[in-house]
């Protein structure tokens, strides 16, 4: 057990993206990154043990069903970017024995696959990481990408601007919701104490703790129980990146973290009274639900410097880069300004997204960090053992078990 | 001139959810817990094993409309605990029992390319289908497949999986830093796969892996199965670990090799195999016959009747006789997710016999289910075995074994210690890795190194 030494209450919670070689798109054309590594377990192992050192809660992983793609909706075979990528699930399980504390957070994509793999997959990763697993639930409407399973059409969409469009992806979102449902059931569906062993009676389990979880809806219906029993957590940590109402939805209706998009702190706190109503209106107001915001971020010493090398990506990019996300670009210091200016508009934690991860990276944990932890706004050992520990969540009850 | 003799090859499977798996010994340990896992696949790597094999099934099973309790009951997800295992081992063979039934070829290629590079090239892929409508109400797909369909979807995924490893080739990702080229190939990983299975097309997103593809294992045992196996997989996981009905079976599918262009050494033979051990022979066959009876408790021996009675036999003493009524014949069946009870063909015909058999040993019920039930193939002292184990081998009824302990994490542990040694004396198994994959373990060519129309075939 790590010691039990609590965070200040100020505290906030860091994450940080892993994707690639960064977030910058010519990130891996520094001579920093190791663009030929990608796609070994030595190159992942290496960036979670220093995301670990830095004692951050947990890292992303993120995924697609398709190659990465700068246009919105279609692949746009580009061979200047990396391309190609390992299943986000197997890279946190793989990485999962080389770590103790950190938690491994992989995205998953709702809309083509099974809620039932899922559901055991990341119960696995829980009890493989004995407590630190959770998902990143993702929706996609690229049409190339459902025709990859050719299982359904999905119609095609033109911006996510239009009445149509909203009405797509508003479905997706509503799929994506009933499998982040399906998916605790499934976790639910052993009670933690369903194994007996009792050799009098022969028994292995005691089969009134397995549950059937009947659940039916418009895209699919799940019987269960889960073939894995109750991971560690209980429930892991669900989270979804939200930009508008209805991805907000999703997250007041079914997640712990929502990851959102501020650009500044009126809209911090627009984005967070939003999320926090729609967690009302979905009838678990008294639920801990942490908001966290997602930055894109180019640390360095001297601000100067900072701003000098994301100019020199862009211009190897050959065009500026944008971002859903606010892009940082100065020191840890400054960076740590901004964070606690945020967090007192009423966010809990940051998702930072390294815009060049052999850089970045370790600027957040050897920068960012101690500055805050100078602070007192930041941890400075990890206090607990599991995920839903280090983000101050409760083990909760099975909705199955009868007091 | 003496032919050198035929190196064995051995695997591990961990201890699954059937009454193999004597879940009551002291011994016993987690079956969920990773710490068991960690031991079992570090105890097969110290004995240069060549794989891990691991068994999936992807609904409880029930028996009578309830959840059957009386076996180890849930496994964890399979790529999952594998990727996890690839960081605590580095040779081991890391084998998935991944279904065509319920699954999509996009999502499965996905996860093989994905363990194998994160293995540095050691995934294998156990085909399995499904038939029934009872494992489909937990997926999307729902429903089931006609018998007929099982196969031919099988076969189907499995080519359009090896599309999609082959969609790159390996040479595409030149990252050169100055130029600014990361792809050679715009359209790596591009494929279009148009059958009555599966019509997708689009692009692959995982580079070519360290093998190019996963080993392919094929475990059904039908004509169809046997036919599979010998046109594209590199080993089968067979049932036949008795010295006729091995050799009867490896002549048959080594046999049907000839006209897909393959030699008999590109598919393995390897038996599923259950063993105990004793410092004499006489000890290991008294061990045989207490593990056989803590395999068959009086509970377990009533439910595995009721796989051939096909009706509720819970009011029946289990050591009191066999029932007088007749099995249930019908299209239904009391238990469910179960493949065995596909065996009983004539369920009349196994109960008369059944009942021969009890009336003239003066069996109870549990005692005919002990005594029918299937014995340990290997029993005896470390010497017996490792002999026993080569001399199969050599006779042809296998290429090696897939060994299934019956104590989970431990259960290898003595074969591991006291059997491995004496096969390398014998010189019959390796004392060192061959190389870094799967297939230097296994003797098979990389699929980049086979001729052409031997990869298209598979």
């Amino acid at each position: 057990m790590s010691t039990q030494t609590s965070p200040p209450s100020s505290a906030l919670h860091l994450a940080v993206a892993l994707d690639g070689t960064g977030w910058h798109p010519a990130s891996w054309r520094e001579p920093v990154a190791e663009p030929g590594s990608l796609y070994s377990a030595g190159y992942w192992a290496e960036l979670v043990a220093e995301a670990e050192r830095g004692l951050l809660d947990f890292v992303t992983f993120e995924d697609g069903l398709g190659p990465q793609s700068t246009h919105f909706l279609d692949p746009d075979e580009r061979t200047d970017q990396v391309r190609g990528r390992l299943d986000a699930v197997l890279v946190a399980s793989r990485v999962a024995p080389l770590t103790r504390h950190i938690g491994l957070v992989p995205t998953v994509v709702a809309t083509h696959t099974e809620p039932f793999h899922i559901a055991k997959a990341i119960a696995t990763l829980d009890h493989v990481s004995t407590g630190r697993a959770g998902l990143r639930v993702q929706i996609t409407a690229r049409p190339n990408e459902a025709a990859h399973f050719g299982r359904r059409t999905i119609p095609r969409i033109d911006g996510y601007e239009s009445l149509a469009a909203r009405e797509v992806i508003g479905d997706l979102f509503d799929e994506a919701a009933d499998y982040v449902e399906v998916v605790r059931r499934l976790w639910d569906s052993w009670e933690d104490d369903a194994e007996i062993r009792d050799a009098a009676t022969g028994r292995f389990i005691d089969r009134d703790k397995l549950h059937y979880i009947d659940f039916e809806g418009r895209h699919f219906s799940v019987r269960g129980p889960s073939i894995t029993p109750r991971p560690p957590q209980g429930q892991p940590v669900v989270s979804a990146l939200a930009h508008w109402t209805v991805p907000y939805r999703l997250v007041g209706r079914q997640a712990d973290i929502g990851y959102v998009t501020p650009h500044h702190t009126e809209q911090v706190r627009a984005i967070v009274a939003e999320v926090r109503a729609e967690q009302a209106a979905a009838g678990r107001p008294g639920t801990p639900l942490h908001v966290f915001a997602d930055l894109v971020v180019f640390l360095d010493s001297d601000p100067a410097a900072a701003a000098a090398r994301r100019e020199r990506l862009d211009a190897l990019a050959g065009e500026p880069y944008t971002s859903d996300a606010r892009i940082f670009t100065g020191t840890p210091a400054q960076l740590a300004d901004l964070l606690q200016e945020w967090q007192s508009a009423g966010l809990t934690g940051y998702r930072l997204r390294p815009g060049v991860l052999g850089h970045d990276l370790s600027a957040i944990t050897r920068g960012l960090v101690p500055e805050l932890q100078r602070r007192g706004a930041f941890r400075r050992a990890y206090e607990a053992d599991t995920l839903r520990g280090l983000l101050g969540l409760a083990r909760p009850a099975n909705r199955y078990a009868t007091a | 001139m003496n032919k050198p003799p035929k190196q064995i090859h051995l695997a591990a499977h961990f201890p699954g959810v059937n009454n193999t798996t004597v879940w009551s010994d002291p011994e016993a340990g987690s079956h969920i817990d990773f710490r068991s896992f960690v031991h079992f696949a570090q105890t097969a790597e110290r004995a240069k094993f060549d794989f891990l094999f691991l068994a999936e099934g992807l609904r409880l099973r029930e028996q009578g409309g309830q959840i059957y309790d009386l076996d180890v009951v849930g496994r964890p997800d399979t790529f999952t605990v594998l990727a996890a295992l690839a960081a605590v081992t580095e040779h081991l063979g890391l084998t998935g029992t991944i279904n065509s039934t319920f699954n999509e070829p996009y999502e499965v290629a996905r996860q093989f390319a994905s363990l194998d590079h994160l293995s540095g090239g050691r995934s294998a892929w156990n085909v399995v289908t499904s038939w029934d409508a009872f494992t489909g109400e937990n997926f999307r797909r729902g429903g089931f497949l006609p018998q007929e369909e099982r196969y031919s979807r099988a076969e189907e995924f499995l080519a359009t999986a090896n599309e999609l490893f082959d969609s790159w080739r390996g040479d595409e990702i030149v990252a050169d830093r100055a130029t600014g080229t990361f792809l050679r190939d715009a359209k790596a990983g591009a494929f279009v796969h148009s059958g009555r299975h599966f019509d997708i097309h689009g692009r692959f997103n995982v580079p070519r892996s360290p093998q190019g593809r996963p080993v392919v294992f094929q475990a059904g045992d039908s004509d169809e199965g046997r036919e599979f196996a010998a046109a594209g997989a590199d080993a089968i996981f067979s049932r036949y670990a008795t010295l006729e009905a091995g050799q009867a079976f490896y002549t048959d599918v080594k046999n049907r090799l000839a006209k897909y262009g393959r030699r008999p050494d590109q598919l393995l033979i390897l038996p599923a195999a259950t063993f105990v051990l004793g410092d004499t022979d006489a000890e290991a066959s008294e061990r045989a016959r207490e593990v056989r009876r803590r395999q068959v408790s009086g509970a377990t021996a009533i439910k595995h009747l009721e796989f051939v009675w096909n009706r509720d036999l819970s009011s029946y003493d289990p050591d009191g006789p066999l029932p007088d009524i007749d099995p249930h014949v019908g299209d239904t069946h009391i238990a469910e997710g179960r493949a065995q009870v596909r065996m009983y063909r004539d369920p009349l015909a196994t109960a008369r016999e059944w009942r021969e058999l009890a009336a003239a040993n003066h069996w109870s019920i549990r005692d005919l289910v002990v005594n029918t039930g299937n014995r340990q193939n290997f029993v005896g002292s470390p010497a017996t075995v490792a002999r026993t184990i080569n001399d199969f081998v050599q006779a042809d009824a296998a290429d090696g074994f897939i060994l299934v302990p019956h104590i989970t994490p431990g259960g290898l542990d003595e074969f591991a210690d006291k059997v491995v040694p004496l096969l390398q004396e014998r010189g019959v198994f390796r004392t060192r890795y061959e190389g870094p994959t799967l297939r230097h373990q296994l003797g098979l060519a990389h699929p980049d190194d086979l001729p052409g129309e031997q990869r298209a075939a598979s």
